[in-house]
């Protein structure tokens, strides 16, 4: 299927999954097996001491020991001042500094420089990344994202999204990511790149990739990464390389209001170089529709808002104004 | 002991993270009692997925789970309770640092449900064949007004033959709870009338009443022999400072080695409610839920020193206490039973709950001893 704006709706009800439809791990481990893959977890981590040994715990237990779907866990920190590294080493993760990962580069401090390390680090041929930071985890932040990849070769990049809400009234609820995905992220898709909008969640930080997709694109250190991975990657691969899975709630430390300043204009920075580099400003017109997101029972669908911002122009250039102000 | 691998608590260890993410998953599953149904649920996943093909959920809400022995009618029961004491409003998350899991109810009892859960796997691994049957049951409505409702249902109920039973708890370890000492719990609970009399200007409270209701309380005379006490354990009342306090509720326990004492004290804490009643005008109710009788197996029972040589073998420092959870209604079946801790804790019943995780291997270590030493026909 070429996926054209016209029939997104089409891909994303063929690419989006719910984690639950994976539950039957000992099916998706002979599956891998059959195929010969190796799954490798990195934990980017900067200061996580609270939160890093459940991952592990949870994750060595599910998916290593009683289910061996991940081959190895690593974490990737940048510098911990905690007992971050400490903790993983005691509950069995192997642990690196990301400063001594291709020690001969120029180092650079960010979760992107992380998870790029791991490229060169980890021996995995699916890398899944999970952020340190989720208290409530579950094995189903590994098994949702690397099962697309597993049943499906096709697929290259599986994007997590979250945060059905517990309650709702009516049947129609809005759905989307976090303040900086619906304020900036939607809305520069819905301008630049429509094909984009039909992940809901852009800026998650969970994701499964194919080591043939990571080798290939670039890595921002800081806020932009996953922004320019989803860019990067439909530049190469087109949309059919993306799925996407629904992973339920995920609980985490919100961020201040002046946080999110930051991220988006590390967001923006990243944006505006590809879309320089990519000719999209030299467009003459661009698209006028809002792409946002609602759930009616489970199916997710585009929800489309026409937004022209008309102009009236200097009220000096009306006639009839400089004839009142004789002017 | 002598079937024990012998590198056994070190061989547990190397299968910590399955046990550490279970007590983990169960914790996070809030369960106050009554509404168990959730972490019965899961323990059911794990006892299907063990293979254990005989699992179920009965009438009473209780998790069973059977694991089939080679060759013998009888049956070795494993108990922990489902339900603590937080309801589902607490934020249950768990968190693991370095050596601890702190979480509310880690300890009582989510860790003996997290080993109930896990059992079946640990055998498998350490290729652990056992003769009796062994019955996995994590028993809902068993704390407070729940009055060991779950326990005593099944019981009741079931067709197995149970030689023996093994009550677990989180903490402590070197818990041995052979006896169950007679009880009765209740609350007694004071309330000011709505047709308030506004003359007797501060004169009326539920909280004073209950005060003069706690004081002649105090004043009962307990016997040194059989020993006695009257446990209160806790107090609500009231709403503000300024506001005189239109309720007030005691929750209290007596405790003693004669069923007799026992009944004659709740006897006297019934005259006391009458007394203060007719004397104040204000409204008291005396509601008592849950009974004990004493009993239990003898210290020189086979049972019991067992335990003590598994231990003594596992360099724990046996503490005998006597117990009014679920070994009550074991011992009033007349099934040879004993209460065990699995490791150490601290802040029990707050939010800030906490397990040491080193010594969970030790306490792991004791209960596959017993399992094996009870399955062994030593404990006859």
């Amino acid at each position: 299927m070429e996926v054209t704006v016209n029939n997104l709706q089409e891909w994303i009800d063929k690419n989006t999954y719910h984690h639950s439809q994976f539950w039957d791990l000992k099916k998706l481990v002979e599956k891998k097996e059959k195929l010969g893959l190796t799954i490798s977890l990195c934990l980017p981590t900067l200061n996580e001491e609270k939160t890093i040994g459940k991952e592990i715990i949870l994750f060595k237990s599910e998916l290593v020991n009683r289910y061996p779907l991940i081959d190895e866990i690593a974490v990737i920190d940048s510098g911990s001042t905690d007992e971050t590294l400490n903790v993983a080493k005691n509950f069995g993760a192997d642990t690196y500094l990301a400063s001594d990962i291709l020690p001969n580069l120029e180092p650079k401090r960010g979760k992107g420089e992380n998870l790029w390390k791991a490229i060169y680090q980890l021996k995995g041929d699916i890398i899944v990344y999970v952020d340190a930071d989720i208290s409530n985890i579950h094995p189903r932040f590994v098994y949702g994202l690397v099962a697309p990849l597993i049943y499906r070769e096709e697929v290259k990049y599986v994007k997590a999204f979250y945060d059905r809400p517990l309650a709702f009234s009516g049947n129609v609820r809005a759905s989307g990511g976090g303040r900086v995905t619906e304020i900036l992220v939607r809305p520069l898709f819905s301008l630049f790149f429509p094909e984009l909008t039909t992940i809901i969640q852009p800026l998650s930080g969970e994701y499964a990739v194919r080591r043939e997709v990571l080798e290939q694109i670039a890595f921002p250190i800081g806020y932009g990464v996953e922004t320019s991975h989803l860019i990067d990657v439909h530049h190469k691969f087109g949309l059919e390389a993306f799925a996407q899975t629904d992973l339920d709630k995920r609980v985490h430390e919100n961020k201040p209001t002046i946080d999110l300043g930051k991220m988006s204009f590390g967001i923006l920075q990243t944006f505006i170089k590809r879309a320089k580099a990519l000719g999209i400003f030299e467009k003459a017109d661009h698209e006028t529709i809002l792409r946002q997101f609602q759930v009616t029972k489970d199916k997710y669908e585009q929800n489309l808002i026409e937004i022209v911002e008309e102009e009236r122009p200097p009220m000096i250039e009306i006639e009839d104004y400089r004839k009142k102000f004789k002017k | 002991m002598k079937n024990l691998p012998k590198d056994l608590t070190k061989r547990l260890q190397s299968h910590r993270e399955v046990l550490l993410a279970n007590l983990v998953m169960i914790g996070e599953i809030s369960s106050p009692t009554f509404q168990e149904e959730k972490r019965i649920e899961f323990l059911l996943n794990r006892f299907n997925e063990a293979g254990l093909t005989e699992s179920s959920i009965d009438e009473a809400g209780n998790g069973i789970g059977i694991l089939k022995g080679n060759d013998s009618d009888k049956a070795i029961l494993i108990n922990a309770h489902a339900d603590t004491v937080f309801s589902n409003k607490t934020d249950h998350t768990m968190h693991v640092s370095g050596d601890r899991i702190t979480g509310p109810g880690v300890a009582d009892n989510s860790l003996g449900m997290a080993v109930l859960a896990t059992l079946p796997y640990l055998l498998e691994q350490l290729d652990i064949k056992l003769k009796n049957d062994l019955v996995l049951l994590g028993g809902a409505k068993s704390l407070g007004r729940g009055d060991l409702e779950g326990i005593r249902f099944f019981l009741d109920n079931n067709k197995l033959d149970i030689g023996h039973a093994l009550c677990i708890e989180g903490i402590e370890l070197g818990r041995l709870s052979y006896s169950s000492i007679g009880m009765l719990r209740g609350e007694i609970t004071c309330k000011v009338p709505e047709s308030y009399d506004w003359s007797r200007f501060g004169d009326a409270s539920a909280i004073l009443t209950l005060n003069e209701v706690i004081n002649k309380i105090n004043d009962i005379r307990l016997p040194k022999r059989p020993r006695t006490s009257i446990v209160m354990g806790s107090i609500v009342g009231g709403t503000s400072f300024n506001t005189i306090a239109k309720d007030a509720t005691l929750g209290f326990e007596v405790r003693s080695e004669s069923k007799e004492v026992v009944e004659s004290t709740g006897q006297t804490i019934e005259d006391i409610v009458m007394e203060v009643t007719s004397k104040t005008g204000d409204e008291i109710e005396l509601d008592i839920f849950a009974k004990r009788s004493p009993g239990g197996i003898p210290y020189a029972h086979p049972l019991n020193k067992c335990a003590r040589k598994v231990m003594s073998e596992l360099k724990i420092e046996p503490r005998l206490a006597p117990s009014t959870s679920e070994l009550a209604a074991l011992i009033d079946k007349n099934i040879p039973s004993l209460t065990l801790g699995i490791t150490s804790g601290d802040n029990i019943h707050k939010k800030e709950e906490a397990i040491l995780i080193k010594p969970i291997y030790k306490g792991l270590a004791q209960i596959i001893g017993m399992i094996t030493a009870i399955d062994g026909g030593h404990c006859e």
